[in-house]
């Protein structure tokens, strides 16, 4: 009798465990075959040689890394990311922490300056993107600059700095990376903000009390509280500029010229130009992926030593 | 004590004015697109006033049928809703399913979702792109949706299982003791409960699927599947000195995100942000 019950008591839990089971399913579904089938597929292809049409596909082990190693380009490319992600990580941030700063008290128009810093993030890195490069417009038409910035220039008196903003390689990444600064900081901000407003108004008071000056309460009270916050905001600055390229497709292009390609322009140019290299391509698109979690990990190490300290 | 205050108030002001300064360089950018797309093929070269004396407010209708942006804002509508409706049902079955139900494997399958997410892989597009050629879903609207929904996923089922967890689930064993199934419990207790973290689900994905360009420009070559930001790089490569079209198109493009944005801002703000500390 009692064996019968448990044998009901399992067939019921079997049949429970399956129909929970399905609550997971579509879910389990739709990410095996677009996340992890792709995701096992780029190690394989990274060790082949493939055009991305033909049938066989040689296994060439690690010659697409050994290739990678020494390819200028791609080197050139990391470090261009890098240049923008240091440009995002100073300019932008700081600028991001002032206006939190700033707004970090009872205001008029906080309200507007909130709404206003958010639009930038909510618009489409296309939109940005084309919107900047009719403003950078360098061409002349009728003796006249067609783009706002060198009209602007010309109208002003500083004719010196009229430049071709985009083609120009000494300027092309500096503009994607203001750009991209201008698009980002309003992230930064809010975040920054929504730090700020938990700290205690009484810790303040207290170091104002105990004889500390506005800098040494920033630097004693404000910045210790704001460590986790920072650091978030650190992590998803490099992250995001580290990948950024959307921008850079819509406002220069791709493949044209080198002096503004970044590491995923590459990886798309190797898959779709006239000889397709898909291996090569993923190959590159590992060796980037584990670029950016040990500079992630790494960033997250060094936060929770100075944490400790 | 006087002199104090004078400080202040000028401090104040300085403050304002940095604030301001900043405000408009956001505002500027997009004021000119929309002062752009409302000129001439022959004025928008060469008129730089604020306010051109003439305004063509028949650019945008150009744009939407000659420049096809009807089709790709069209796209676009269909594109966003259906990936945001496949997201909130597969990942609130899902985040219900490892908040509350029993069974083996749950940890594993949730920390499959979650690991997906710390794992940044920027060349995933190219084995992709091979998958949807092979399963014949390349430039198809099913494959591009079924990509986006598999996007949005782990997100969304973290933020729903988060919320879950909060949740009392007092309500659910009421149902449950009512004889109610667990579907019907879903459907009918925890959904409409997670409301809020629904909210900011559908607010993060439907921006995310809005604002997508390289899948659309991988996966998509008809100009009759393209959503607004891919049309938006087709057209300007096509007619690249209808600068004036090209404008209207970006106004077309940006002008919903913005209007829905200005209505629901603090929903918005609270959403976005709480999704990215997820990230």
């Amino acid at each position: 009798m009692s064996a019968t019950l448990t044998q009901k008591k399992s067939i019921a839990s079997v049949k429970s465990n399956a129909e929970s089971f399905l609550f997971i399913l579509p879910a389990v579904l739709i990410f095996s075959v677009f996340y992890i089938y792709p995701f096992s597929q780029i190690f394989n292809l990274s060790l082949r040689e493939w055009d991305g049409i033909s049938l066989s596909r040689p296994l060439i082990w690690f010659d697409n890394y050994k290739e990678l190693l020494g390819d200028k380009i791609w080197w050139q490319s990391l470090w261009h990311a890098g240049y923008i992600t240091l440009f995002a990580l100073t300019f932008q941030n700081i600028l991001a922490f002032a206006l939190a700063l700033a707004c970090d008290r009872e205001m008029k128009l906080k309200g507007f300056y909130r709404v206003v810093f958010f639009i930038p993030p909510i618009l489409s890195e296309i939109v940005v993107a084309l919107i900047w490069k009719w403003i950078l417009y360098s061409g002349m038409q009728e003796g006249q600059h067609i783009g706002l910035l060198n009209y602007f220039l010309n109208r002003t008196g500083w004719h010196h700095l009229i430049n071709n903003w985009l083609s120009n390689p000494e300027t092309a990444l500096t503009c994607i990376a203001i750009v991209h600064s201008w698009k980002g900081f309003g992230w930064g901000f809010i975040m920054l903000l929504a730090g700020l407003q938990t700290i205690d108004r009484q810790l303040y008071e207290a170091a104002r009390v105990d004889g500390a000056g506005p800098l040494s309460v920033f630097k004693n009270v404000t910045i210790p509280m704001m460590l986790p916050v920072i650091v978030v905001v650190l992590i998803l600055t490099v992250l995001g500029s580290m990948q950024v390229f959307v921008l850079i497709l819509g406002m220069v292009g791709q493949g044209l010229v080198y002096h503004t390609e970044v590491p995923v322009t590459r990886i798309l140019t190797a898959m779709q130009s006239g000889e397709p290299r898909f291996g090569y391509a993923c190959a590159m698109g590992i060796n980037f992926g584990m670029i950016l979690i040990a500079v992630s990990f790494t960033m997250k190490l060094i936060s929770s030593r100075m944490k400790q300290a | 004590m006087n002199s104090c205050r004078v400080m202040k108030e000028a401090q104040s002001v300085l403050i304002h004015i940095f604030l301001l300064i900043v405000a408009l360089t956001c505002l500027f950018p997009l004021f000119w697109m929309l002062r752009s797309a409302l000129m001439s093929r022959a004025t928008i070269f060469t008129d730089k006033s604020l306010i051109p004396s003439e305004l063509i407010f028949s650019n945008f209708h150009t744009a939407w049928t000659e420049g096809n942006f009807g089709v790709y804002f069209l796209n676009s509508v269909i594109y966003t809703t259906s990936v945001v409706a496949g997201i909130v049902i597969v990942s609130s079955l899902a985040a219900f399913a490892f908040s509350r139900l029993q069974f083996p494997g749950k940890n594993f399958f949730f920390y499959m979702f979650v690991a997906a997410m710390m794992i940044p892989l920027p060349g995933s597009f190219v084995p992709l792109t091979v998958l949807m050629n092979q399963l014949r879903l390349g430039n198809t609207r099913i494959g591009y949706i079924l990509c986006m929904i598999n996007v949005g996923l782990s997100l969304s089922i973290l933020l729903l299982k988060t919320f879950f967890d909060k949740m009392p689930s007092d309500l659910e064993d009421v149902a449950r003791i009512d004889g109610c199934t667990k579907l019907g419990i879903w459907r009918h207790v925890a959904l409409p409960l997670a409301s809020p973290a629904i909210a900011v689900v559908v607010i993060f994905n439907s921006l995310n699927v809005w604002n997508e360009y390289i899948l659309a420009q991988l996966l998509l070559n008809d100009k009759s599947l393209m959503p607004l930001q891919r049309g938006l790089m087709e057209f300007q490569g096509a007619h690249s000195v209808d600068y004036h079209l090209l404008m209207a198109g970006l106004t077309i493009a940006a002008a919903p995100i913005i209007i829905i944005y200005l209505f629901m801002q603090k929903h918005i703000i609270k959403g976005l942000s709480s999704g990215a500390v997820v990230c």
